[in-house]
């Protein structure tokens, strides 16, 4: 058996809502497939599964608000346990699994326990009673059959469900969202707070000339049509991905005074929505996507995080963060790092400015690129080396 | 979609596009002669998507060299008019 608890999606985050299951009771659900909707401070996020098997109990219900690491739902894994799903004739088959040991005393309508499992009897269900029992929050153990055999029945979950109040929908009202937007603010301030409480901020800058990648992306958007089209940032995030690779110090974390090592390179884009606020979800394996692939996954997350259905693992796994803020005419960026993270980058506006190439005074298109890192796991020197090898790669952008 | 017919169509259109971009923002004191990122906050990806749903509601290729054209509601209009 395996548990399914409520995850940490960011660093200060200690608890979250469940808006709903997308899975029921009976169900079977893959690794890193979407199980739940939990609502937190900062967004609606879809929660994936760590674990693949068939659901064998849910144990909170949708409006309650539960604290990190509460187990919400058991998992039963492939192979820990038989299964006995036996198709005969033209009737339905029914599922057999072992239910939690019998208390005849809880009235039907009782709500779902985490009382632990016991072997031995066998309940007879259908999959679509099962299913309907998962719906209803209806614990099919405590629902007494009336089919064949004692199985019980879609009309005897009914029944059992009938006394229950159905949740409330998860559709947010105006009050609604500008109480997300408060909480926002306050798990931003909190998560900045202790970056710079705790973070021994090192800062590093350089300006780039942007002239052949800008000429390069021209020629490119020239030959595709407009729903393939890149934009710059794409290089941007694909330039600093590569980077990581060549001082993979940067791509790590820091806990309980440790570093941490990431292998796999997940670059977190800082996406700010129009409420307020901002939000930066990871595009995994980003130094292993093409340009094309990294823009249109980079349009899937902007789009689902302004919408609230970011998954969860791209809310926890992000390695580095980058930051452009460059739409507004910022030129420099002097960011602050998300802990546990321990470098952020950040790009401003592409400006035209003199530029000397092989003696001459030209003018170029130029980019400032800055790195907010974490001096106990980096020195300046490796942080240099890391804005040297961005600038040496957008130089050749056909390379990218 | 075919091309619509009247400028006042075209409008509504140009105003449901930016409707599904930006679902966010205020669209109703919009300014013809103002830019879209200026008056709705929209940035670069914002508007690509803008252009992509306008050349799929309009049938027109638009080239990145003629973005600044689309880039208030009277372009806009003016462009898309000119198209029929």
């Amino acid at each position: 058996m395996a548990e399914f608890v409520m995850p940490t999606l960011g660093s200060d985050m200690t608890k979250g809502t469940l808006v709903a299951w997308k899975k029921q009771v009976g169900d079977r659900v893959a690794k890193s497939e979407v199980i739940a909707e939990v609502d937190t401070e900062k967004s609606a996020i879809e929660v994936e599964s760590f674990h693949a098997g068939v659901i064998e109990q849910l144990l909170v219900k949708p409006g309650e608000t539960v604290s990190v690491g509460t187990v919400m739902a058991i998992i039963r894994e492939e192979g820990t346990q038989p299964t006995s799903a036996h198709a005969s004739g033209a009737h339905p088959p029914l599922q057999t699994v072992s239910p939690k040991a019998p208390d005849t005393s809880l009235h039907p309508a009782s709500l779902p326990t985490a009382a632990p499992i016991a072997g031995g009897e066998r309940l007879r269900i259908s999959p679509a009673a099962r299913k309907l029992a998962g719906e209803l929050g209806v614990d099919p153990v405590l629902v007494k059959g009336t089919g064949p055999g004692g199985a019980i029945t879609l009309e005897d979950i009914q029944l059992s469900a009938a006394p229950r109040v159905t949740p409330a929908t998860s559709i947010a009202s105006p009050g609604e969202t500008s109480d997300r937007q408060a909480r926002m603010r306050q798990t931003i301030a909190a998560a900045m707070a202790r970056s710079k409480r705790e973070i021994p901020h090192y800062y590093l800058s350089t300006i780039i000339d942007m002239g052949r990648a800008m000429t390069w992306l021209k020629e490119e958007n020239l030959k595709r049509p407009v729903t393939d089209r890149l934009l710059y940032g794409v290089l941007l995030v694909r330039a600093v991905a590569l980077a990581l690779r060549r001082v993979p110090e940067l791509n790590a974390l820091w806990k309980d005074n440790a570093i941490i090592q990431k292998p796999d390179i997940h670059v977190g884009v800082a996406v700010s929505l129009r409420q307020g606020g901002l939000i930066a979800p990871a595009i995994h394996d980003t130094d292993k996507r093409s340009l094309s692939d990294l823009m249109s996954n980079l349009q899937d997350v902007v789009k689902r995080a302004r919408a609230g259905t970011l998954r969860s693992s791209e809310l926890s796994d992000p390695t580095i963060t980058v930051t452009n803020l460059g739409e507004q005419g910022v030129e420099t960026v002097f960011g602050v790092i998300y802990p546990p993270q321990v470098a952020l980058v950040g790009f401003g506006k592409v400006v035209e400015r003199p530029w000397v190439v092989e003696g001459q005074v030209v003018s170029r298109p130029v980019v400032t690129a800055t790195l907010s890192a974490d001096h106990r796991v980096t020195d300046g020197h490796r942080g240099g080396l890391f804005l040297a090898t961005i600038d040496r790669l957008l130089q050749e952008p056909s390379q990218l | 979609m075919t091309t619509p017919p009247f400028p006042g169509q075209i409008k509504d259109t140009i105003l449901q596009v930016l409707a599904e971009v930006a679902p966010e923002a205020d669209l109703a004191g919009l300014k013809p002669d103002v830019s879209f990122r200026d008056q709705l906050d929209l940035d670069s990806m914002d508007f690509l998507n803008f252009v992509i749903r306008i050349h799929e509601a309009f049938g027109v290729d638009i080239p990145e060299s003629d973005y600044p054209k689309y880039a208030t509601l009277k372009g806009c209009v003016e462009q898309l008019s000119g198209t029929r």
